[in-house]
């Protein structure tokens, strides 16, 4: 026990040792890079192997075949690199394949500024390869959610066979802080639900209910393994039948929905008769932390919704936190991302306010309180 | 001898192999099983990774583990698979098209030296897509994309896995009658192994280029190739030298000690202190040494720095945050301690500096010319000052008289920090130059 001074990053690294994270690969990107330098220092020491791809895409083909060898793998990019990771995010998808990966969320396009936050990425990581299928998103905000969510994502990739996102950021990356990591509760660890030793058949995408999570056999384990990135059926055999095709899309995507329960995370913090609200994610949840302090202490009610989960949509809680409210605020480092799907669930005579900007500089508590017009 | 278990490691659940007559493929994939056969190798314990292409068809044809991945990039698969495994036979197949594509991974596993099989049917162009040129197809070869004649030059697929450094090249062609003696071979090599096959393309290449067996071994001929081993230079797999790298140089690492609150502080509100000056003047490590004594009399903190991409050039500016609650906006706007020991971190910062409220103190060197600014403002002979405690020291030196003319906590603190997370030799320099940094400020003091 004691406090340490850290990066974001290194809590991403730290967390993934402690969810048992045995392989890593990953290719040298700006403000993302540490953690490469990180799993250097813990994955071989814990028996396991870390190795820096030729590129990207390397880097998430070695992921994709050693978590279906049985590693439990976490890789780390951010936006330019993110779109180089597309096509084999839904590889990963189709094949059903447990993995993390952490996007350091960094000013774009393109090369952008390097060294300079944003929440650029927010709906890139939604939609981030064809099909359009759904997959988890975990937004920190500060160095020790970086620790504990990082965790809890390995545990949903497990549980639900599917990358899962960390939603990281420059300012959250590389910023120390001061944190206590032994002293922060985690659920019990989840490791992927293998087939039973001994039985006579495997089907790698083996479900009942749609919302059934298959069970996995390792390659190399007992029994013969397929994997395939074309439309398949339950054996992974390659299949051109439509009902079977849309059986398989409708299993990828129940499975994740269904789940929403329990994969939504957020932080409630809400005032009776409040009639404003601010909703936020990741690092700026931490200045509209701020504002909505100062505007309490100025006497205006006003409730606050932090979302750590940020896909798939926590819809249940945006909505009930927007009964009775007249406005609600959503402040975002992009120029208007999460407030599509806010829009998109607000009743019709609430008004949603944006305090967009992309300029890398962080979105102030002073800029929500005025823009979002919080007093 | 071990008995023969098993007679062919094909199935014929989903039908024959679904290659055009006369085509490559086929001979291929018949020779790769009679190899397995040769080698009685447990099915569970072999995969066979295709790439996307015609030959990506026949993964599931085989008793074994089979995993079908995105154009060009099967080799990143069977690296990870192997990675993860040592003890797999990880076999990948792949086309001339998917060699071109993926490139980069071939160049790359043969300089690693993972321990794959690599066999490459190599049929001058792309027969999935509709008959393409590849990297492969000769000067002058007809194909849909090169109607004309192809005007680009074929890639020596051996040559080229040779130069990268591959520890077994071998080249062949369908028309080998030891073709499954020498892929057995090279399943057998415990690094990278790999094989381009020349094979016919019946549905495209061939009828456009009137290319049949005896056209195609003079081609082969006219480039001054030779079929058999390329390149057998044997050296460790690559796990192998990856744990054998890690047992020779682990003892590099170390583990950081928490810090136990154990000194008091005048701290009470959230306080934004930056310091900023050059590359070289050990800034970043200095804020980090600052803060964690900030940790040690009982305060939170957070630290982000900003410098260049090129480290060792212009500006290195460090942001602190302090405070006795929760950090939770990590921007200044107003820092109320400014540090500023350098020309460099005042053409960074000018604009903050000019803004500077009242309520800010600035601590600058006395050499720089400063902009008008309603700070107050401490100046500090840092310049001088670096000729005795060392210029690496300077900024050490500038927080320490900062903290001496504060007091928002201990000196001491700071040198606590210093002495438990930097190796002994550097933190008797680093305590030497607090000291000396408080001793600016009392001078100062006296002075006033």
């Amino acid at each position: 026990m004691g406090y340490e001074f850290i990066e974001g990053n290194e809590a991403v690294a730290r967390g993934a040792m402690r969810a048992n994270c045995n392989f890593f690969a990953s290719y040298p990107i700006t403000p993302a890079s540490s953690i490469l330098h990180y799993m250097n220092e813990f994955v071989p020491e814990a028996g396991g192997l870390v190795i820096q791809g030729e590129d990207e895409i390397a880097s998430m083909g070695f992921c994709i075949g050693a978590a279906m060898a049985g590693r439990k793998v976490l890789t780390s990019t951010s936006g330019p690199g993110l779109s180089l990771y597309s096509e084999n995010i839904g590889l990963a998808i189709m094949g059903e394949t447990p993995m993390v990966i952490v996007n350091v969320q960094r000013q774009g396009p393109a090369t952008g500024s390097a060294t300079e936050g944003a929440d650029g990425d927010i709906q890139f990581m939604r939609w981030v390869t064809s099909g359009g299928l759904p997959i988890i998103a975990l937004a920190p905000a500060t160095v020790e959610e970086a620790y504990k969510l990082t965790y809890i994502a390995f545990n949903f990739s497990e549980k639900y066979r599917t990358p899962v996102f960390i939603v990281s950021h420059k300012e959250l990356g590389v910023t120390k802080e001061s944190v206590d990591l032994d002293s922060v509760e985690l659920p019990p660890m989840v490791n992927r639900k293998r087939i039973q030793s001994g039985a006579t058949e495997y089907l790698p995408h083996y479900f009942e209910k749609l919302e059934d999570v298959p069970a996995i056999s390792d390659f190399g384990g007992e029994h013969v393994a397929r994997y395939t990135t074309s439309t398949h059926d339950k054996a992974a055999y390659l299949t051109t039948k439509p009902e079977i095709i849309q059986e398989m899309i409708d299993h990828y995507t129940a499975k994740i929905e269904s789940a929403i329960d329990d994969i939504t995370m957020v932080k409630e913090d809400y005032e009776d008769g409040a009639d404003t609200l601010v909703i936020s994610y990741g690092i700026t949840s931490r200045s509209a932390a701020v504002a909505v302090r100062e505007a309490r202490a100025k006497g205006k009610k006003i409730s606050s919704l932090v979302l750590q989960t940020i896909w798939p949509v926590p819809e249940k809680a945006i909505k009930s936190a927007m009964e009775r409210k007249k406005k609600v605020v959503v402040p975002e480092m992009n120029m208007g991302q999460y407030i599509m799907e806010i829009k998109r669930l607000a009743p019709r005579d609430v008004e949603v306010v944006g305090v967009l900007k992309m300029n890398t500089k962080l979105v102030s508590p002073q800029e929500i309180i005025e823009k979002g017009g919080l007093l | 001898m071990t008995e023969t278990k098993y007679e062919s490691y094909m199935t014929d659940k989903i039908g024959p192999l679904p290659f055009c007559a006369g085509c490559g493929h086929t001979t291929l994939i018949k020779a790769l099983d009679k190899a397995l056969v040769k080698l009685q190798l447990d099915p569970k314990e072999v995969v066979i990774v295709t790439d996307i292409g015609c030959i990506g068809l026949s993964d599931r044809y085989f008793l074994t583990n089979g995993f079908h991945g995105l154009h060009g990039r099967s080799i990143t698969y069977a690296c990870g698979l192997k990675l993860a495994r040592p003890e797999l036979t990880v076999i990948t197949l792949m086309g001339d098209g998917a060699a071109g594509i993926g490139g980069t991974h071939f160049l790359n596993v043969a300089r690693r030296n993972i321990g794959i099989t690599l066999l490459i049917g190599n049929n001058f162009n792309y027969g999935m897509t509709g008959g393409q040129h590849s990297v492969t197809t000769p000067t002058g070869g007809k194909t849909s994309t090169t109607p004309w004649g192809n005007p680009e030059g074929p890639m020596d697929l051996c040559g080229t896995a040779a130069a990268a450094g591959a520890a077994w090249v071998y080249r062949a062609t369908m028309f080998d009658n030891d073709l499954p003696d020498a892929i057995a071979t090279a399943i057998q090599q415990p690094g990278f192994a790999m094989m381009d096959v020349w094979e016919l393309c019946t549905a495209y290449y061939m009828p456009r280029n009137d290319l049949k067996r005896k056209e195609l071994l003079e081609l082969l001929k006219s480039y001054g190739y030779t079929v058999g081993l390329q390149a057998d230079k044997p050296r460790p797999e690559y796990t192998v030298r990856y744990r054998e790298a890690y047992e020779a140089g682990k003892s590099v690492l170390k583990k950081k000690k928490p810090i136990e609150p154990q000194f008091e502080n005048s701290v009470k509100r959230q306080t934004g202190i930056i310091i900023a000056g050059s590359a070289g003047q050990k800034i970043k490590s200095a804020a980090t040494s600052f803060a964690e004594g900030a940790m040690f009399a009982g305060l939170n903190a957070t630290q982000k720095d900003d410098y260049p991409i090129t480290v060792q050039t212009g500006h290195s500016v460090a942001e602190i945050v302090v405070s006795p609650e929760r950090i939770d906006y990590t921007g200044i706007e107003a820092p109320d301690y400014f540090i500023l020991i350098s020309e460099d971190g005042l053409k960074r910062r000018r604009a903050m500096i000019e803004k500077l409220p009242e309520t800010s103190t600035l601590y600058a060197d006395e050499s720089i010319e400063l902009p008008a600014t309603k700070a107050k403002i401490v100046r500090l002979p840092l310049a001088e000052a670096a000729k005795s405690i060392g210029k690496l020291s300077v900024a050490i030196a500038a927080f320490a008289a900062m903290l001496e003319d504060s007091g928002i906590f201990p000196i001491e603190a700071f040198n606590t920090a210093i002495r438990a997370f930097t190796s002994p030799k550097i933190a008797e320099a680093s305590v030497s130059a607090v000291s000396a940094g408080a001793e600016l400020t009392n001078k100062i003091s006296k002075a006033r």
